[in-house]
């Protein structure tokens, strides 16, 4: 049987759709040196995005503008500014259930604002893809940076990833959509970063050639129908709108719900091939071992690089999907280690529960550090915190009072 | 999608389910004369469906269903409450998501659609009760109409909550007494109709479903406008009879007693002058075709 392709096809910016393996793996990178912010919109030019909605909330509302400015020179199909963070992913479940391949950013107060789309995102199967530059969602208001948002999303049903520097983030902006399209998942995803520290500084970040995008979202390859009366609708709903109190509606409501978190899973062999596993290691033969995810992964590395200095030896797991979780990969990278230290940039410790729950004799995990509302992470605080729980003697940190 | 597509090949013919073979053999996909009489006479979008026996919504649901201009081509946005009880029967595509977010689905659906689709008409409809609409909806009502999005917003106005058992709702009359409303609602009737208008929708209709006639007229003229212009807005009286103490067969006199030129559903109309125009040369058209199939009878019968 003929198959059509559309590789090598231009889009109207002349840009060919390419086959992703070769734009993400093998076409030649440019080094630029760009915000996090100017990285989204350089990703999500080269996404073959149909739709974006946008609403401002600071750390994200400049990638969210750039992107409107990729709008008007033609590289998204629509793109408005909704009411609320409620409405515009509701706005973005529309164009979804429509067929179009979605993208939008949003952070803190704006995630939970919006918070009751997720689950059902992820039960209406919807490939969406959501930014998230976290910031505080305490009160009183806060800018800041701060991470605890991400675990209300990891109970969603969505897949979650945390992008540590710029250059994963404009991978996995592309990625993404490979992923979460997929049959077996064709789920949204979450993916965050820590507002400002990605957001709005400065690194080179290689990127891909301009003319090249990836191939469009093809709705018909989705497990559920796509709402556009392109296909026979006979008593047909979407989601299985079971609203009866009897045996048969709550069994639709359970299988339907492990289905959910089973593509999660199903994600996983399609992740570790796209991103060579859902973790990152480094030495860990060694006694201690430092889990983290986002920025906190870069003040362990200096940390780690402090206690090389003075002779202590410390591995590193980045963990880079929070959902699907990398249990399994956390449990084989620390099963040699001591001690295991999660730092957060969040007042729970949201991802040192999340290892204690994995990892066999969990009290080697010691949760912490942890800052939140903006305070930053001096890799000094990682270092004294792994020392203390060596037992040799810090010094009292200056700045702190004594 | 045309009718060609959904056609079965004849060796599976008997195997398919019987509403398939019904849509197949008798659907009124592609007829642009379709209406309210077909009913009966021609496969239905929707024939059963869970609300209250003499539900007046399940009349409204009828006949909205069978006057729309495009089925084949028509994607219909519900809302939690009793209408979603009836979305899952409905053989066109429709989308339940949350309670009082339909319209902001409908406006990433149509501006999806319109993407997708630069060439052809897709239609979106919006059926929400009340309180979908009015209350934990307004923001998003108001904001799609502010917007001039492309879709017809209908509201089922039962004047309150029907589904979670008759609690007070924006579009209550005042003085009534209902569930979180013990001594009575404090505040009048909200007069959506006139907010729709002053928010930018192009066709406003406020009137009851006792009329099949009526309904598939103001339906007609509000997707047909939604299309080509902007926003439209039908608040359609279909009382919930459980809640206000009537009777299976009582429904229906209970819409001609609201629609008294005196009540609250007397027949209230705008209509935009953009809309104005595309209603005048849509009757000119009809009038043409109307005309036509005359000289063709005439030319067959001479
Ligand atoms: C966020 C949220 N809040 C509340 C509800 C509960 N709820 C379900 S249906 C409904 C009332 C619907 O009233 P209306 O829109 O007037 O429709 P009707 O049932 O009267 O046709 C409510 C309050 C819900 N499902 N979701
Ligand atoms: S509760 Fe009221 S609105 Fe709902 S189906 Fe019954 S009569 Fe109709
Ligand atoms: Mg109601």
């Amino acid at each position: 049987m003929a198959t059509q392709s559309v590789i090598g096809q231009k889009n109207n910016k002349g840009q060919a759709f390419t086959d992703p393996r070769h734009m993400m793996f093998e076409a030649p990178r440019t080094p630029s040196f760009f915000t996090g912010s100017e990285v989204i919109k350089e990703a999500v030019r080269r996404a073959s995005c149909d739709m974006m909605v946008a609403y401002p909330i600071t750390p994200q509302s400049e990638a969210a503008a750039l992107c409107g400015e990729l709008f008007a020179e033609g590289y998204i199909g629509d793109y408005f500014r909704g009411e609320s963070e409620f409405a515009v992913m509701s706005q973005c479940a529309g164009a979804a259930f429509g067929g179009a391949r979605v993208f939008t950013t949003t952070a803190g107060p704006g995630t939970m604002r919006a918070m009751e789309n997720f689950p059902m995102w992820a039960g209406a199967r919807l490939p969406i893809q959501m930014i998230v530059t976290c910031r505080g969602i305490n009160s009183p208001l806060s800018i800041q940076p701060d991470t605890l948002e991400i675990s209300y999303l990891m109970q969603t049903g969505m897949l979650v990833w945390h992008a540590e520097t710029a250059q994963d983030f404009y991978d996995w902006i592309l990625l993404g959509y490979m992923v979460s399209e997929e049959p077996d998942v064709h789920l949204p995803l979450a993916l965050c970063c820590d507002g400002f520290f990605v957001t709005h500084t400065k690194d080179m970040v290689d990127l891909t050639p301009v003319d090249m995008c990836l191939p469009p979202y093809d709705p018909y390859r989705s497990p559920v129908p796509c709402m556009d009366m392109e296909c026979p609708p006979v008593r047909m709903m979407r989601d299985p709108f079971v609203m009866k109190s009897n045996y048969i509606s709550y069994a639709t409501h359970a299988s339907w719900q492990q289905e959910v978190w089973a593509a999660v899973e199903r994600s996983r062999k399609h992740t570790i091939g796209w991103m060579n596993g859902l973790i990152d290691t480094e030495n860990t033969d060694a006694d201690i071992i430092v889990v983290a995810s986002g920025t906190a992964v870069s003040q362990s590395r200096e940390a780690i690089d402090i206690l090389a200095d003075e002779g202590i030896s410390v591995g590193l797991v980045k963990v880079k999907t929070l959902r699907p979780w990398p249990g399994e990969e956390i449990k084989e990278a620390t099963k040699n280690a001591k001690h295991i230290i999660v730092p957060e940039f969040n007042v729970t410790g949201w991802l040192g529960r999340e290892v204690k729950a994995t990892v066999p004799n969990n009290e080697r995990v010691h949760s912490g550090p942890h800052v939140c509302g903006g305070m930053t992470m001096p890799p000094e605080i990682i270092a004294s915190e792994i020392k203390t729980i060596l037992g040799i003697k810090v010094e009292t940190l200056s700045g702190r009072g004594s | 999608m045309s009718k060609e597509r959904i056609k079965i090949a004849p060796e599976l013919f008997d195997i398919m389910p019987p509403e398939y073979q019904d849509l197949v053999e008798k659907a009124t996909y592609g007829n642009e004369t379709r209406g309210w009489k077909d009913i009966g006479s021609a496969k239905e979008l929707i024939e059963e469906h869970s609300l209250c026996a003499g539900c007046p919504e399940s009349m409204a649901f009828r006949y909205i269903l069978a006057s729309l201009p495009n089925p084949e081509d028509t994607v219909m946005v519900g809302s939690t409450g009793c209408t979603s009880l009836v979305f899952p029967h409905v053989a066109v595509h429709n989308i339940h998501s949350l309670f009082g977010n339909q319209n902001a689905i409908a406006s990433g659906l149509k501006r999806a659609l319109s993407v997708r689709f630069p060439d052809r008409h897709k239609d979106v409809v919006v059926l929400a009760g009340d309180g979908a609409t009015v209350d934990i909806g307004l923001d998003m009502t108001l904001q799609a109409w502010f917007r001039q999005e492309k879709f017809t917003t209908i509201c089922f106005d039962n004047e309150l909550y029907a589904n979670t058992g008759g609690q007070e709702s924006g579009l209550m009359q005042k003085g009534f007494v209902a569930k979180m409303a013990p001594v009575g609602k404090t505040f009048e009737k909200v007069r959506l109709p006139e907010i729709a208008r002053e928010s930018g929708c192009h066709y406003v209709v406020n009137c009851t479903v006792s009329k099949p006639n009526l309904v598939e007229k103001v339906i007609k003229n509000a997707i047909h406008i939604a299309r080509e212009i902007g926003p439209t807005y039908l608040q359609l009286y279909t009382p919930c009879i459980l809640e206000i103490g009537k009777n299976s067969m009582e429904g229906l006199q209970e819409m001609r007693d609201s629609e008294k030129p005196s009540e609250r559903f007397a027949y209230k109309e705008y209509v935009s002058e953009p809309a104005k125009e595309l209603l005048t040369e849509m009757a000119a058209k009809e009038k043409e075709r109307k005309a036509e199939a005359k000289r063709q009878l005439a030319s067959q019968t001479v």
